[in-house]
């Protein structure tokens, strides 16, 4: 078999490695304060999963300006509706990233902004309803950092 | 060849096609067909090798953050400054009519300075000569925001690119500049854009390394980028040390680099990463 | 550097119609987390709430972390029940407000 170059090994294993590059959130010795937003945020309840649904892209294309839209179904009237959507990011210096906050008037409660990802690591979303319920939803976004200028 | 080495020939094979697959942004991209004697056969703008969220940044003007850059030139077009007490709607009128088309077509000859000259320089030439005022730094946010709300007034023209008469030896040099080796890690502008585009460079997704979007808006910079800033970046990511912005060398690079893009509509302010 | 924001929204909706409002604002959203050229941390100095009422009401409201990106877009909804005005402010770490507002009118 034809023994390939330094260059060709390169290009194959690039590719291979860029999604291993970066540490995942739990491999860091020290987690970020994503439990202690949480903890505050639910008062030691535990979300259900469910209602939400939280959009981000699977590779940020940049980590400093990454697209987020969450949705929570609800009516949205003053009988129920979604009061607070807190987002984490559990791979960050500090976790915190938004608290939006709903009112029957909001229509719907959606919602979209962008934020900054220092590293691939979960997106948490928990949504706090009138009655008090909590229903949660999670993503993982990879964050590439490097090749030429990245 | 041995069984052996069949299986690890196919082993190779099968991790290459899922490193260079990885962001499933294969063959499919759109173009226009490159003019005959041209370097691509169909030249594809740097829109088309981002992520979809993206070019959805990009696709809504008020989504679009370089439009806050435009918003402010926009003022700015309207306000006086230096002795002469003039602005730049003085002598140029409505930026919509008078800015259509200007744009797409820098470099231009100048035939007083006997060289060609950029957008940025053409600016600061008006600010120094005709209004009396303080010419703007490169790099400067009041340089980049009128250098990107200009040529926003040819967004969606092509880009054209004068080559010949004296305009022919500053195209030779950014071509020799476009194929010359820089720095510690020994690469061209071609080792990447040309050779590699729709591949990744380590985690960099290759693009034609077009320039009809230039003042960019860097999602890494969160801010609008000038031409210039970007060959000054590519150079220093190649370990070399990098040619001044608004150099003879750059000019004539970004002459070069306007032909490598010929026909390609202006985007002018994109989203890029 | 108080740019002006950037609002989109319908300038008429009918009553009850739920309508879509994006929000741009020029800001360098300085997270705290950077370091000058002498080593030293810049400052953290953000947007940390944007508010929006209509005729007074509230609609949205969000605070906000150093993990929102420059120039801060937020997009969200309202329901619109009558017509009026919409009043948009975002807060910096300093005090300053930055406000906008914008008319709205009920489809006959």
């Amino acid at each position: 078999m034809k023994a390939i170059n330094r260059r060709q090994a390169f290009a194959l294993g690039g590719g291979f490695v860029m999604l291993t590059l970066m540490p995942m959130a739990a491999d860091a010795e020290v987690a970020n304060d994503a439990a202690k937003w949480i903890e505050k945020f639910t008062g030691g309840k535990d979300p259900a999963k469910g209602k939400v649904s939280l959009d981000l892209p699977e590779i940020a294309e940049n980590g400093n300006t990454v697209p987020l839209t969450v949705a929570v179904e609800s009516p949205m009237t003053a009988e129920s509706y979604v009061k607070e959507i807190m987002i984490v990011a559990d791979g960050n210096p500090n976790a915190g990233v938004a608290t939006l906050s709903f009112t029957p008037l909001s229509g719907k409660a959606e919602a979209a902004i962008r934020i900054r990802l220092a590293a691939t690591q979960n997106v948490i979303a928990i949504a706090k309803m009138s009655d008090g319920a909590l229903f949660t939803e999670q993503k993982v976004v990879k964050v590439t950092i490097g090749g030429c200028g990245g | 060849m041995s069984p052996r080495h069949i299986g690890l020939a196919a082993a190779i094979m099968a991790l290459a096609s899922v490193a260079t697959g990885a962001s499933a942004q294969q063959a499919e991209r759109k173009g226009i067909p490159a003019p005959p004697g041209h370097v691509f056969k169909t030249i594809i703008s740097g829109y088309e090798f981002r992520s979809k969220e993206t070019r959805t940044l990009q696709d809504d003007d008020l989504e679009n953050p370089g439009f806050l850059a435009v918003e402010r030139a926009a003022d700015l077009w309207k306000t006086a400054e230096g002795s002469e007490g003039k602005s730049c709607m003085s002598c140029h009128g409505e930026a919509e009519k008078s800015m259509k088309g200007v744009g797409a077509a820098m470099p231009k000859w100048d035939d007083k300075l006997k060289k060609p000259v950029n957008l940025e320089q053409r600016i600061n030439i008006c600010r120094s000569e005709h209004m009396k005022a303080q010419p703007w730094a490169f790099k400067s946010q009041a340089l980049t925001d009128m250098t990107t709300f200009v040529r926003f007034q040819s967004r969606g023209m092509p880009v054209t690119a004068k080559t010949d008469g004296p305009m022919s030896p500053w195209f030779e040099r950014g071509k020799q500049i476009y194929y010359t080796r820089y720095g510690q890690l020994d690469l061209a502008c071609e080792s990447c854009h040309e050779r590699n585009n729709g591949k990744f460079m380590r985690a960099d997704f290759l693009s034609q390394g077009q320039t009809n979007g230039f003042p960019t808006y860097r999602l890494r910079d969160q801010r609008l980028v000038p031409l210039h800033e970007r060959f000054e970046g590519c150079m220093f990511d190649v370990r070399a040390e990098p040619f001044k912005p608004l150099s003879d060398e750059f000019i004539a690079l970004e002459l070069y680099v306007a032909w490598r893009g010929i026909g390609l509509p202006v985007e002018t302010p994109s989203v890029r990463n | 550097m108080a740019d002006k924001p950037r609002i989109k929204l319908p300038k008429e909706a009918a009553k009850g119609e739920i309508i879509q409002i994006k929000t741009l604002v020029s800001h360098m959203m300085e997270s705290g987390q950077r370091k000058d050229a002498q080593g030293k941390p810049v400052p953290r100095k953000i947007i940390n709430k944007f508010t929006c009422e209509f005729n007074g009401k509230p609609v949205f409201s969000c605070a906000l972390e150093p993990a929102i990106s420059a120039n801060p877009y937020i997009q969200f909804n309202a329901r619109v029940d009558e017509e009026g005005t919409f009043k948009f402010a975002w807060t910096d770490d300093d005090g300053t407000v930055i406000t906008a507002e914008e008319k709205i009118a009920l489809k006959a």
